[in-house]
């Protein structure tokens, strides 16, 4: 099953390669990782998606905390939780396309962010789901370059991953 | 009062009670040097290489309990110590490295002697730290020293570049360290203890099976105490071997590939498994698929991840070994009920009837020396009081199976890096913690090769030990399985052109001996321990066909040994 992980690690130096690197030493799958500074400067928030069976979940979970940088961790898949990804995704649009792209844009309540006489570049924010969804609606032809952020997860409600 | 960064390292290792460092200089750690030069608080120990140099940290470790302190250069210097890191990682022990770096400035540039310690390490410790500024390399030390001892053990590195200990700061070393992402659990969860102790005392074919987390903790003797308590048998791991006494009628010996046939039998029939700082490792399961097929299993470890990594366990107590098992003690002591003795008494006697195989037998009457009769005789000359390390292969695991451990931190292994060419510097490190008392590397002549120029360093340091190197001209543990496994084929497994043993002891002025009778090896054995102040290289020729057995084949259970 696909988990959402999301980490506070300490701001340090290596503090990536500590977990990119457990991942590759043990075999794990990773199929995103984020990483970026918040509010507070000395901790760095990592998410990442991964998948596997349970026994392999408990595993990740338990050798992350063991990584002795990790401050805590939270598997949003345990709870109600939100996903969010960002993508860009620069396409070819010239003559009636151009019309029909901006309305496929406007159904995924997607923005047009940059435009040329011969292309736009598209800005869409949501689940994986929907930003699949909406590179199928595109006729494959027009694509020029799509970006994918990664998923950022927080949980619903009350709970939090905070120190 | 500001200190420079040379001054306050030897500082904080005065103040962490360092007595003795292991170290090698170099031009980006040559000031460090510098300023332990002249002072007598800490001995500094020079080896002849890197490698040699963190096993006899290692082994000093192992023995005393204490941190076992490195000091190497940047480049060279610190890569050569990545097997010994990896080694001490594996079998966690506390080891603080200290690696000379380039200069900030010159980081990332390839610079002479430079490479990246912090990636190269990392995968291989238990943390490692990159001293940027020199107002935070007290700190850093005393949180190297924490992380090491604390916990689950493991090795930590010290990365310094030369700038920063140019430098001058305030210096304050704290007496504490508190670290938000780092809190190891050390009091077990009362609940999952009463609950392993309701499992213990229902048992009916018990099996207490120890790893080196005993020896670790510390905790032989509530281990001792709990087992005595219940009169459950008791196997020990290759690195749990000492932490319950072996000589006691209630050890059923080492479990696993080469293990004993009752212990391993004993574990296959066992109905409640009470698995006490092991790790479950694939030498020990054997087919993870056939492992305990009836029972229920305790688990007690310091590391989460340990449990339920490779056997999935119905009581898992996260907590150290030591405290978990004096509460046992104390809960099962507190209460009036006892293991049905009826039950108990049945199970041993089918203990007894597999003890009665005998699986370590081997040939009395041949004419060529069998390494298990040199071990055997070793254990009765030393009085079973020595301190033993091996290195890995064969003679490691006879050690293993011929000299009775009574005590914990006799037996000092690569046990699961299984890396040759530790035993020798290893042995060194204990002598150093031990002076005095009797120190014996069990080698071959494939692994003492990995690591024999510290001969020299034992010269330099009057380390008298005693090295027993069982010589059957091949790498005896790959010539097992190309003999079993590979239809005798026996590629690459033949050392050719060995050196003369005797000379080369004797060209780095020790003694020398070579044995290749039976008659000659007690003899022999007596006259090594007697030459007190000597190091003795008793260079054993042996009978070159000699397997281990017993022996669980490569996906087999426990029940599936194959006996001589």
């Amino acid at each position: 099953m696909r988990h959402i992980i999301s980490i506070l690690m300490e701001n340090e130096a290596g503090a990536l390669s500590r977990v990119a690197g457990l991942f590759s030493a043990r075999g794990y799958n990773i199929e995103s990782l984020t990483v970026a500074p918040i509010e507070d400067p000395t901790l760095s928030r990592m998410t990442l998606v991964t998948y596997g069976t349970d026994e392999i979940i408990e595993q990740i979970t338990k050798q992350l905390n063991k990584l002795v940088d990790v401050v805590k961790l939270m598997d949003m898949t345990e709870g109600p939780h939100i996903g969010r990804e960002m993508m860009l995704v620069k396409v070819r649009a010239e003559g009636e396309r151009r019309e029909e792209l901006k309305r496929v844009t406007d159904i995924f309540r997607g923005r047009i962010i940059d435009v040329t006489a011969r292309s736009y570049t598209i800005e869409l924010t949501g689940a994986g789901d929907k930003l699949d969804a909406f590179l199928q609606a595109l006729e494959q032809a027009v694509i020029i370059e799509v970006v994918r952020s990664g998923v950022s997860g927080i949980a619903r409600g009350e709970r939090a991953l905070k120190v | 009062m500001k200190r420079k960064g040379t001054q306050a390292f030897v500082e904080t290792l005065k103040q962490e009670g360092v007595d003795i460092l292991f170290g090698y200089p170099g031009g980006y750690a040559v000031d460090l040097f510098d300023a332990l030069y002249g002072q007598k608080d800490i001995e500094v120990i020079l080896p002849r290489h890197e490698q040699g140099l963190i096993h006899e940290a290692d082994g000093y470790a192992r023995s005393t309990g204490k941190v076992g302190v490195c000091l190497v250069t940047s480049g060279p210097g610190a890569t050569n110590l990545v097997t010994g890191i990896a080694t001490a990682n594996y079998d966690s022990i506390p080891l603080v490295c200290f690696t000379g770096q380039v200069s900030k400035n010159l980081i990332g540039n390839d610079a002479f002697q430079e490479a990246d310690n912090i990636g190269i390490t990392r995968p291989c410790v238990k943390h490692n730290f990159l001293v940027k500024d020199v107002s935070k390399l007290a700190e850093t030390i005393k949180k190297a020293f924490y992380v090491a001892t604390t916990g689950r053990p493991g090795p930590v590195v010290v990365d310094i570049p030369k700038d920063v200990t140019a430098q001058k700061a305030d210096y304050h070393y704290p007496d504490t360290v508190s670290m938000r992402s780092y809190n190891p659990v050390h009091i077990g969860h009362a609940g999952q203890i009463k609950r392993a102790v309701k499992l213990m005392l229902g048992a009916r074919r018990p099996m207490i099976y120890t790893g080196g987390g005993v020896i670790l903790s510390n905790a032989a003797e509530p281990l001792t105490d709990l087992a005595r308590l219940l009169n459950f048998p008791v196997t020990n791991t290759l690195m749990g071997l000492g932490g319950y006494p072996a000589t006691d009628r209630q050890f059923v010996g080492m479990l696993g590939m080469h293990g004993t046939y009752e212990a391993n039998m004993g574990m296959h029939h066992c109905d409640v498994l009470i698995a006490i700082g092991a790790r479950f490792d694939d030498r020990v399961t054997g087919n993870i698929e056939k492992f305990c097929p009836h029972a229920k299993i305790i688990h007690v470890d310091i590391d989460p991840s340990s449990i339920s990594k490779n056997v999935k366990v119905d009581v898992p107590i996260v907590g150290s070994v030591d405290n978990v098992l004096r509460a046992m003690v104390e809960a099962i002591k507190g209460g009036n009920k006892r293991p049905d003795a009826e039950s108990i008494g049945a199970w041993w006697e089918q203990i007894e009837e597999w003890r009665a195989k005998d699986c370590l037998k081997f040939d009395r009457e041949s004419e060529l020396v069998k390494p298990q009769y040199v071990l055997e005789t070793l254990y009765r000359v030393t009085g079973g009081d020595a301190y033993v390390t091996s290195d890995v292969g064969q003679h490691q695991m006879w050690a293993a199976q011929f000299y009775k451990f009574d005590k914990p931190r006799r037996w000092i292994n690569s046990g699961g890096l299984g890396t040759m060419g530790f035993g020798m510097p290893a042995a060194m490190g204990v002598q150093l913690g031990h002076p005095g008392e009797t120190v014996v590397c069990v080698t071959g002549e494939g692994s003492i090769q990995m690591c024999i120029q510290e001969l020299s360093t034992c010269k330099q340091y009057a380390l008298p030990l005693k090295i027993v190197n069982l010589n059957n001209r091949y790498l005896g543990m790959v010539r097992q399985w190309q003999e079993f496994f590979y239809q005798g084929r026996y590629a690459m497994s033949y050392m050719e052109s060995l050196p003369d043993f005797v000379k080369l002891a004797e060209s780095y002025g020790h003694v020398g001996m070579q044995i290749d009778r039976p008659g000659d090896v007690e003899a022999a054995l007596v006259e090594a321990m007697k030459l007190k102040d000597r190091l003795v290289f008793m260079d054993f020729i042996t009978d070159q066909t000699e397997n281990v057995y017993p022996m669980i084949p490569a996906g087999g259970g426990q029940n599936e040994m194959i006996l001589i």
